[in-house]
């Protein structure tokens, strides 16, 4: 169940656009927040608010990587892997990354704390290698690096 | 000549107050007290500047296909999702300096009567929404937004709208389905969005570099801004340089600057004292261009001259040690998990593009494939609803031809031949 603080924040966004509709991606993005990923009931019940069927609403989840489908560990380790980043050694980040974690690109740690990813160019190329932790850039990055940051991580 | 990032050293440049200090929104406050719309309309159209997003389309000229009274409403979106590989310089406009920005599309909402404007930009950048968020908050606090915008009876609203991950979204029509919260699936043109956009009204979509050189414009006047640059390349240009140079970053240049000059004398030359091997001179999407093409001049129509596309100004760089099978693969790759799967062309064809050329870099390629990959290239081109299609054959197929040996040895010594990097 979406929590009444999210339906009002939801219900706000609504009235923000001239149709309603345009709100379902924001919306999507609030109730995702509620349990780090979006569930079956989360869909259902905004579909519910927007009136829409659910399938309608997973067909446009589905569409966007960010939405996130499947339950995910507490940090998302996003590492670019595309031209930029490939050129500066994000392979070398990758396997680090592999390596410490135990675990390949799509999966989670057991202990439900860290999700790898392979992603796309995050618009930080100049600054290769680059990975997202949840919100927040980390770039030019080497193992050394990324090992303190994931020490920080608790 | 710096004009977008001329005041990008200055702390808290963020912040509204600070902004205005340096002669913020006076661009706005010209155009409300001394042009009438359609003035801004020609001042932009006289000034030469052309689209930063990819086309490279006239602004004012698109502006002007706009039709006026015709009793919907007309929207202005900025296209801030900057997802082509390679392309970072809207960014740093977006968290250096969001009221150039929100300046921008303020006058040009005036400029096209439109009085509800949108920002659509990629989920990843949270940190540049939250920048921009507070941007808006701040802009609506001085009268910048809002109704009777400093006293002129000109209204406009502002929704920053986050994107939640996926590159189709940066061209238009799919920006304007996801906007209306669907799957971005790129609708057929025509009708262009000018006609028929967003919620099937009247829509303009600019890149954020273009909408922030108009403030400059509105100050300095169209014939200086016209007198930067060359002839239909006017202005200048946010180039964001990355791969083996020794200072990637991004510089703003006149488009009188040679690849060359961007290379050697602005970032430090090639890494380790190598040599360059290729570049891509605007987003993965353009063909690559050899070494001995390093003193193309890096505007619109010299680099369409010499075989490629000035396209985002993402400028990537390799030296010697790059392995194009894997380049192209990789970037290949990309195209194959963002098709959005409408037109066949670009569905199986990215994903057979893919597996090619995975089988040429992992030594089992075949006799033949390369003329494979560049048939189905031909095939894959000029045929789709949007040219993400186009943006994944072109690559592909100038990657082969400029570097033809190399694809060719690796299929017939069955390994990579590129020594890694020491
Ligand atoms: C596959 C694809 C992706 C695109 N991505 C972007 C993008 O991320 N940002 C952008 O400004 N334009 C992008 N474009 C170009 C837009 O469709 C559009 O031409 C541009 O936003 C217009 O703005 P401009 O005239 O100011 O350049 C993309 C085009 C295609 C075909
Ligand atoms: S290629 Fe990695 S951030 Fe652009």
């Amino acid at each position: 169940m979406l929590s009444e603080a999210t339906r009002q924040k939801i219900d706000a966004l609504i009235r923000k656009y001239p149709h309603p509709r345009s709100a379902l991606i924001p919306a999507l993005w609030l109730a995702q927040q509620e349990a780090g990923y979006l569930c079956p009931e989360a869909i259902r019940d905004v579909a519910e608010i927007f009136k829409l069927p659910t399938n309608e609403v997973y067909e446009v989840a589905s569409f966007y990587t960010m939405l996130y489908k499947k339950p995910v560990g507490k940090y998302v380790i996003q590492v670019c892997t595309n031209i930029s980043c490939l050129l500066c050694n994000c392979e070398e980040i990758m396997a680090h990354l592999e390596n410490r974690l135990g675990i390949g690109p799509g999966e989670t740690t057991s202990d439900k704390r860290f999700t790898l990813m392979e992603t796309e160019c995050l618009a930080s190329c100049g600054t290769a290698p680059v990975a997202q932790i949840n919100e927040d850039y980390y770039e030019s990055l080497t193992p050394e690096k990324l090992d303190r940051i994931l020490d920080s991580m608790k | 000549m710096k004009i977008l990032t001329k005041n990008m050293h200055v702390p808290n440049l963020r912040e509204i107050g600070v902004y205005e200090s340096l002669g913020g929104y006076q661009g706005l406050r010209k155009s409300l007290r001394d042009c009438k719309p359609n003035d801004i309309i020609e001042i932009v159209k006289k000034s030469g500047l052309r689209g930063r997003g990819g086309a490279g389309f006239p602004t004012g000229v698109k502006w002007g296909f706009v039709p006026k009274n015709t009793g919907k409403p007309i929207y202005l979106c900025v296209n801030a999702d900057e997802s082509e590989p390679g392309t970072f310089k809207d960014r740093l406009v977006i968290e250096k300096d969001p009221h150039l920005l929100l300046e921008g599309t303020i006058i040009s909402a005036y400029a096209l009567d439109c009085h509800l404007a949108f920002i659509y930009i990629r989920g990843e950048f949270s940190y540049g929404a939250t920048v921009l968020e507070k941007a808006i908050e701040e802009a609506y606090s001085k009268g910048y937004l809002g109704k009777n915008i400093l006293g002129s009876g000109y209204d406009l609203d502002l929704i920053l709208h986050r994107g939640a991950g996926a590159y189709i979204c940066g061209e238009e029509t799919a920006l304007l389905e996801s906007l209306e919260g669907k799957r971005g699936h790129p609708r057929l043109k025509p009708p262009f969005p000018a006609v028929v956009g967003l919620y099937r009204c009247p829509t303009v979509i600019n890149n954020v570099e273009t909408l922030a050189n108009v403030p400059h414009i509105i100050n300095n006047g169209p014939e200086w801004y016209a007198a930067i640059g060359v002839e239909r390349n006017t202005g200048t240009r946010l180039y964001a340089v990355s791969g083996h140079v020794n200072k990637p970053g991004v510089y703003e240049l006149p488009m009188t600057v040679t690849l060359r000059e961007l290379i050697y004398d602005h970032c430090g030359g090639i890494r380790n004292g190598r040599r360059l091997k290729a570049v891509i001179p605007g987003g993965s999407s353009v063909p690559i261009l050899t070494a001995d093409r390093v003193d193309t001049r890096m505007d619109y129509d010299s680099v369409a001259k010499a075989g490629s596309m000035l396209g985002s100004a993402g400028v990537v760089v390799m030296d010697e040690s790059t392995c194009m099978v894997k380049a192209v693969r990789r970037i290949t790759r990309f195209y194959a998990e963002e098709s959005c799967g409408q037109c066949t062309q670009c569905r199986e064809g990215t994903e057979w593009l893919y597996q090619i050329l995975t089988r040429i870099e992992h030594g089992r390629g075949r006799a033949g494939e390369l003329e494979i990959l560049l048939d189905l290239c031909t095939q894959m081109k000029g045929r789709t609803i949007c040219p993400l299609s186009d943006a994944a054959a072109m690559p592909v197929e100038s990657y082969i031809k400029s570097f033809y040996d190399e694809f060719a040895a690796h299929i017939t010594q069955q390994r990579c031949v590129i020594l890694p990097a020491a």
